[in-house]
């Protein structure tokens, strides 16, 4: 590993921990900037009773203090006790729906890649003909769709005209719904995007020695090709995780799903502010890992690429 | 003439290597000099050669063709439609509210339009039915639909100007200056952009609800504007990225040491030379923003943060349909096929646009 690629990682991971603690900052910031406190919705508090109230969650300190009192115990994993949620400590609120959404995200993550993949190299394979021209028109309907559309349309199919799965997440069953809507999009992205790199790929030099000297087309497709060809996909692996994390705030919704999605928009809902600190923070921390992640690996996976 | 022409020349042209002016130089062009000025085409423009090609991409036409429908429709339809976004029909001064005109299906008539129809007046149909709360649904489809583009038109206007300032003056001025405001994009870039606009909407909301009640704002909503807020905080990052690459390869062209030679202050070189001739970028990235301003709209709308009730947008539509899907499930396909179509078309006249106007795009 020389120098350049190390320089490179190292200004990488200094620039997202930098984000990591921005977003911190903002969401804690913002979330004191809305008057009133916490506890204001409660009815016919006594002053007493807020000041106890604010003493026992810190509220009572100058704001620079909560802050640094803040990120102390994010380095401990401890978001605090959610509000509207009596007795629950926000990071097990997390954890439990983050065990439902996770799955749903990396089935659908999964789903995703090998069907991207394989229809984009389909496509680039048989390129203007109609099996090319087939996928290349849905994908370019599926991109054009929100993920609300895309799961509404999947309810009103197979759960209010054909009647073939559950409507709600938590029955049995009820997660094939919700994992296709949300694998639709990445599905279609990833299509064109392998297609893309793939056309490019078969017109380079060494796919043309590979034919000259005789590898045989199935050989020559995986083993010279597509190995280059998904260099470019897997810079879109940050991205994905981002639309499927966000995408399945709506597809909980839809399909009643217990996730960690529906719990986010709960807790806005209800105004319970150190959730929806504690869920913005751990969603948006995974997200800029991924990034990160999906950018590192691009970067040594392809050795021709240029760190300056 | 001619020939008068020629002594000229031979007598001027005695000294070949002296200091002197060659006045020769000087004299009026001939007929035939003239002549060879003259173009066997016509120059084309910038603009015209673009268009010309967007004119001929069949595809790309026929999107404009649909959204010159939908806007068209949008502006003039309110204007004529006899019922508003937010006139409940069963609900009127002094008498008890008139049930019959909730849910209605699609070319149903409530109660006293019945008696009207049956008394052998027209009245105006209900083309989509009315909604749970009998609202006329067709109109709040055309509104909504008002609501979702012109939110994407706007967010795409504050996009475009603060990118490209900041985009221009970080790829203008360069050095140290330059690797600041880059740092401060990259950072930007990497924030989860739905997430920080959620939270934010969350607080804006609750910042400027009293601030707004009594203003033109409050018919939009404390959301709609957060939304605009947070756009002109985060999404102007791509297109100062964009606009920061084309100006630092534009300002070691000739023409701008030219223009700087005599003269020319920053903000001309940069505003008359360097922009317009990144103007194929932010042309095609200025049409490829709104149909991502319209998805995040109706996203939001979607979850409950958009637009303000009773204004309708696409999404909030949508999500309002949901709770009744199994029994009014064209409420719900209505707004999503809308919003696809002008997603769809915008996208496809973006992807037109590029081929019409990149300089890398043309054969």
């Amino acid at each position: 590993m020389d120098s350049k690629l190390l320089s490179y990682i190292l200004k990488r991971t200094l620039l997202t921990i930098v984000t990591i603690w921005l977003i911190i900052t903002i969401t804690f910031f913002v979330m004191n900037m809305i008057p009133g406190g916490p506890f204001l919705s409660e009815k016919a508090i006594t002053q007493e009773v807020q000041d106890v109230l604010n003493a026992k969650y810190g509220l009572d300190k100058p704001l620079v203090v909560q802050y640094a009192n803040y990120l102390k115990n994010l380095l401990h994993f401890d978001f605090g006790p959610s509000i509207k949620l009596r007795g629950r400590e926000v990071i097990e609120v997390i954890m439990e729906g983050f065990q439902v959404s996770g799955k749903i995200g990396l089935m659908a993550a999964g789903i995703a890649l090998v069907l991207g993949v394989s229809f984009g190299s389909i496509a680039a394979i048989n390129r203007n003909k109609l099996i090319d021209n087939t996928i290349m028109v849905s994908t370019t309907a599926f991109v054009a769709m929100p993920s609300f559309v895309i799961g509404s349309f999947l309810l009103l199919l197979f759960c209010v005209y054909w009647q073939v799965l559950p409507s709600v997440g938590s029955e049995p069953g009820g997660l094939v719904l919700p994992v296709i809507a949300l694998a639709l999009y990445p599905t279609a992205y990833i299509t064109r995007l392998t297609r893309s790199s793939m056309l490019d790929v078969l017109q380079q030099d060494y796919i043309r020695t590979a034919n000259a000297k005789g590898v045989s087309y199935v050989l020559m497709i995986y083993k010279h090709a597509l190995k280059n060809a998904l260099i470019p996909v897997i810079t879109y692996a940050g991205p994905m995780i981002a639309y499927i994390l966000t995408g399945s705030l709506v597809v909980e919704k839809i399909f009643s799903v217990p996730g960690l999605g529906r719990q986010f928009i709960n807790s806005i809902t209800n105004r319970d502010y150190p959730l929806i600190m504690g869920t913005t923070i751990f969603l948006a921390t995974l997200v800029v890992l991924m990034t990160l992640v999906s950018d590192l690996m691009y970067k040594v996976v392809d050795p021709r690429i240029d760190f300056s | 003439m001619a020939d008068n022409k020629l002594d000229k020349k031979v007598k001027l042209y005695t000294k070949p290597f002296s200091f002197h002016v060659n006045v020769d130089s000087f004299l009026p062009a001939t007929e035939e000099e003239k002549r060879q000025q003259i173009l066997l085409r016509e120059s084309t423009s910038f603009w015209k050669d673009g268009f010309h090609r967007l004119w001929k991409n069949k595809v790309a036409m026929t999107c404009v063709f649909v959204l010159a429908i939908i806007i068209l429709s949008v502006i003039f339809i309110p204007m004529v439609w006899p019922y508003t976004y937010d006139d409940q029909l069963g609900v009127n001064q002094g008498y008890p509210v008139d049930s019959s005109y909730n849910n209605l299906r699609p070319l149903e008539y409530g109660q006293t339009e019945l008696d009207l129809i049956a008394s052998g007046e027209s009245v105006f149909p209900h083309l989509f039915g009315t909604d749970a709360a009998g609202r006329d649904y067709f109109i709040r489809v055309i509104y909504g639909t008002r609501v979702s583009l012109s939110v994407g038109l706007f967010a795409s206007l504050i996009v475009l100007v603060i990118g490209t300032i900041y985009g221009s003056v970080a790829g203008y001025v360069g050095g140290k200056v330059d690797l600041f405001m880059m740092r401060v994009v990259d950072i930007i870039y990497s924030l989860p952009d739905l997430l920080v606009i959620i939270l934010l909407s969350v607080v804006f909301n609750q910042l400027f609800k009293d601030a707004l009640s009594g203003t033109i704002l409050a018919s939009l909503g404390a959301n709609m504007i957060s939304i605009f807020i947070v756009f002109g905080l985060l999404y102007w990052v791509g297109m100062a990225r964009l606009i920061r690459g084309q100006i630092l390869s534009l300002k070691e062209q000739d023409y701008v040491l030219a223009a700087r030679s005599i003269g020319a202050s920053h903000s001309r070189i940069i505003r008359k030379h360097l922009l317009p001739n990144s103007i194929s970028v932010i042309i095609i990235s200025t049409a490829l923003q709104i149909p991502s301003a319209i998805f995040t709209e109706s996203f939001l709308s979607f979850i409950g943060l958009g637009v303000a009730a009773p204004m309708p947008s696409l999404g909030s539509l949508a999500s309002l349909a949901l709770s009744g899907v199994f029994s009014y499930s064209y409420r719900l396909i209505i707004p999503a096929l809308f919003i696809s179509f002008i997603v769809l078309s915008l996208n496809l006249l973006g992807d037109g646009l590029r081929d019409a106007f990149d300089p890398k795009m043309k054969a």
